[in-house]
């Protein structure tokens, strides 16, 4: 397509090492994306053994409840906070076993409606069922950028003092449930 | 004893592999054509060795062979035999097996119908086959071989995700990896032009057959992928832009662009090194697709489970394949002889704004999946990109490209008129306002609907009105104009087919996205419900228990809705609610009725113990144009694929078709 001559021939020729070094450069951050040390069912080491960040959130509109704050996180009680919203596929998934830890096994589940309109979140709850505590509405997903949330569900376990203890990223499946969520539970509460 | 058959086989298609791509490459090097002809011996066997390995594979599953791990995380005895089968690639490994299945079935493919390719040519482009054949055949082998053992065997498996025991998902992975797998053939092709330094017309036509076979593929594999999140799901939407959906759509939308830009390379010899840099693109993109869900860099639904060590395996073969052919395509490309210059107002200009608008519209979808990456590189933070991302960005990408869609093919090669172009497609820009207003006086807004509402038109007329103008429908007697269609070459009569599919689909998503109508509420049997002029009696409910005679490993709560308008029986929906024991997971499936002009769409969700249930209703208007639409891109393939010109098996007609097809383009 260009003009030949001789002038133009070297940056011509550096035009066609664009694809290979934009090539490098996503490669190295994919690299970097492997780094077993980067867990993305881990929290940043800034966020564990920290109080919850402080927030005060309504409920979701059009809904019965007193919505959900920090203080609600200090009483004493070790609690799951579960980031949800009904866009969110996962969420579906793991609903099962959320409700299953809150109406089974006694778990303190409290949730934060991330991002979601009311009507629709209202919608996903009726239709799969509420075994959430209390409720509070994130609507522009403050909260969870104070949280450090980074991708829907994810599930925080926070003790009777309101420290964060536990996060993890992705679907509450049965292993997690019982393997790492429920000892902890468990441990904390004693 | 078959298990271990089939890992040796494996072990055996590795060692083809070596030689396939050593040998034949070694002798177009030295031109020797013993060793050239070599190439197409061990395709086939490399076909056979992996076909074996796969059926073995199947056989565990069939016959529920406990003693190997795939099988036991994958199946159950009371799988009916259907999704035993499917369940071969419902999973890791053994997808695994299936791309590097279709792979072999691609190479033997070329090495069938290749006969009037240079012999030079198709050594290296056998040779490159093997190289990724290699590639994927050890990281089958080391990191996930699919015939691991396990002692002892558990009493029964632990079944397929109940999200997997459906027909939808299960043709759906073949399909999008015969689409994936097909662009490796014109990666191949890419990659031994490069090696030969030599890029002309004929190559052009001998890679668009097996890009577009690629293409219809992956069309095919997309649609059914979102067919079957519509209906399974039972959320009424069919796309999330999810970064599963997203690398499939990826290497889509630079498969679109290779195939137009070929067309440049085969008509006026030119655009020759973009087309080699969209092949070698096209196929990176599909191999990230492939690789992306699998490697613990983005998390997704329907992601395999992820490993550490697999991922960075995994990144030495994308570095290997795509740094490596990137880096060729540096060394090599310029040294390719660069075409005339374009008139930007001409066949080849409109191509090259297609293939523009594409490689942004892609880059956009890049971007937003691997943004959060990126960002938490840089900042640490952790961000989600959700589809207010795509709609703001993706969609006025589109916007341009369906618009100058329409106009494209009227452009003659060269030089064109873009005023007498338009003057020609008055009607269609009078279609274009009556769509417009429709939708306005039907739904009123919103401004941006109502504007894709009248592309979608513009297009759709603006495709017929070439095509008719090229039979001179009307304008001749009928009976002339159906011989002028017969001569009308078979990739004219595609393209209109494959431009008219998409405006349908456009349509369709753009009404489905916009007006979907949406009732939730807890009703009664007896109770009635209004929807977009459609009454919904709601009857009941029925329980079903598991029931291996009839194929039924699930429970099921089916729910009967009857549907009427004005009186009259319009359907009768059944949506249900399954839980799968074994996993103890529940699945929706959705009872839709589609009137062609709208989806109508039930799904049950609970009981509240008080002899209500929540249903949701969904009035989808148009929706059924997007499958309809998708089809019809396929079938536009498929006929474009038919043309002689293309047909990769008519060696000796090859020489005299082109000058016919030219004929009937000018």
């Amino acid at each position: 397509m260009a003009a030949e001559s001789p002038a133009s021939k070297l940056p011509q020729r550096l035009l066609y090492l664009v694809p290979v070094l934009i090539f490098a450069v996503i490669a190295s951050y994919f690299l970097w994306g492997l780094n077993p040390e980067r867990d993305p069912r881990a929290v940043p080491s800034v966020m564990i053994d920290k109080p919850v960040p402080e927030f005060d959130l309504p409920p979701i509109e059009g809904m019965a409840g007193p919505g959900l704050g920090s203080a609600d996180l200090r009483t004493g009680e070790v609690t799951l906070v579960n980031f949800f919203a009904s866009w969110c596929l996962p969420c579906r998934a793991e609903h099962k076993f959320l409700t299953m830890l809150a109406e089974k096994m006694g778990v303190r589940l409290v949730g934060i409606n991330y991002k979601n309109k009311a009507l629709e979140a209202r919608t996903w709850l009726a239709e799969l069922g509420n075994p959430y505590q209390a409720i509070g509405a994130d609507v522009n997903g403050r909260v969870g950028i104070d949280w450090g949330v980074y991708g829907l569900p994810e599930t925080f376990i926070v003790d009777g003092t309101g420290r964060i203890r536990y996060r993890h990223v992705g679907a509450v499946d049965a292993y997690v449930m019982t393997e790492v969520i429920l000892p902890l539970v468990r441990e904390l509460s004693r | 004893m078959i298990p271990e058959l089939g890992h040796f086989a494996l072990i055996l298609a590795l060692a083809v592999a070596l030689v396939q791509g050593v040998v034949p490459a070694w002798g177009a090097h030295r031109g020797r054509t013993g060793w050239m002809a070599l190439a197409v011996p061990s395709a086939y066997l490399q076909l056979l060795f992996v076909a074996l390995a796969f059926f073995a594979l199947m056989y565990a599953f069939v016959t529920s062979d406990f003693t190997v791990v795939n099988v036991v995380r994958n199946s159950h005895t009371a799988k009916p035999l259907i999704y035993k089968i499917t369940g071969v690639w419902g999973n890791h490994e053994g997808s695994m097996l299936l791309w590097v299945l279709i792979l072999a079935v691609f190479g033997a493919a070329v090495a069938a119908f290749g006969r009037n390719l240079p012999p030079s040519l198709r050594a290296r482009v056998l040779a490159v086959q093997a190289w990724i054949a290699t590639g994927f055949l050890t990281f089958s082998l080391f990191t996930s071989n699919p015939f691991m053992r396990v002692f002892p065997p558990p009493f029964d498996g632990r079944d397929l995700n109940p999200l997997l025991q459906d027909m939808g998902l299960a043709l759906h992975p073949p399909m999008l990896y015969m689409g994936y797998v097909g662009f490796s053939i014109a990666f191949s092709f890419a990659i031994a032009a490069l090696l030969e330094g030599r890029v002309d017309a004929a190559w052009a036509r001998w890679v668009r057959p097996w890009t577009l076979a690629a293409w219809c593929f992956l069309t095919g594999g997309i649609a059914l992928g979102a067919w079957w999140a519509y209906y399974e799901l039972g959320w009424g939407g069919w796309w999330f832009w999810d970064p599963v959906e997203n690398v499939s759509f990826m290497p889509w939308l630079m498969g679109t662009a290779l195939l137009h830009s070929a067309i440049v390379v085969e008509k006026r010899d030119a655009l020759k090194a973009w087309t080699i840099l969209l092949a070698i693109l096209t196929f990176s993109l599909s191999l990230i697709g492939t690789f992306i869900v699998r490697s613990g860099l983005l998390s997704s639904v329907h992601a395999f489970a992820t490993d550490p060590e697999r991922g960075f395996f995994i990144l030495i073969l994308l570095s290997i394949t795509i740094g490596g052919s990137l880096l060729l395509f540096a060394l090599r490309a310029p040294a390719l002889k660069a075409g005339g210059l374009f008139a930007p107002v001409s066949r080849e200009g409109a191509l090259v704004l297609n293939n523009l608008l594409l490689s942004v519209a892609c880059a956009t979808v890049f971007l937003g999946t691997l943004y959060p990456l990126f960002l938490e590189a840089f900042t640490g933070a952790k961000i989600s990109i959700g589809p207010p991302f795509y709609s703001k960005t993706f969609a006025p990408v589109m916007a341009p490209l369906v618009a100058a869609m329409a106009l494209g093919p009227f452009l003659h090669w060269k030089r064109s008129d873009l005023m007498g172009v338009l003057g020609r497609l008055k009607l269609a820009f009078a279609a274009a306002a009556a769509a417009v207003l429709l939708a306005l006086y039907l739904q009123g807004g919103p401004v941006l609907a109502l504007i894709a509402m009248g592309l979608a038109a513009w297009l759709f007329l603006g495709a017929l009105l070439e095509w008719a103008g090229r039979i001179k429908l009307f304008q001749t007697s009928p009976g002339d104009s159906l011989r002028r269609a017969r001569r009308l070459p078979r990739a004219a009569h595609g393209m209109t087919l494959a431009h008219a599919g998409l405006a349908i689909a456009i349509a369709g998503m753009t009404a489905s996205g916009a007006w979907k109508e949406e009732a939730v509420r807890v009703m009664r049997p007896g109770e009635q419900l209004q929807l977009a002029g459609y009454t919904y009696t709601f009857d009941g409910v029925q329980e079903f228990d598991v029931d291996p005679r009839k194929g039924w490993n699930y429970t099921s709560t089916m729910a009967t809705f009857t549907v009427t308008r004005n009186g009259r029986l319009v359907a009768r929906l059944t949506p249900e609610k399954r839980l799968y024991p074994v996993q103890n997971m529940p699945t929706t499936e959705a009872g839709i009725h589609t009137t062609g002009l709208a989806d109508l769409y039930t799904v049950i969700g609970d009981s509240d113990g008080k002899g209500g249930w929540t249903v949701r209703i969904f009035h989808e208007p148009l929706l059924p144009w997007i499958w309809a639409g998708a089809l019809i891109m396929v079938l536009g393939g498929m006929v474009s694929l038919s043309d002689r010109r293309l047909r990769v098996g008519a060696p000796t007609r090859r020489r005299k078709a082109p000058l016919g097809a030219a004929a009937a383009r000018a």
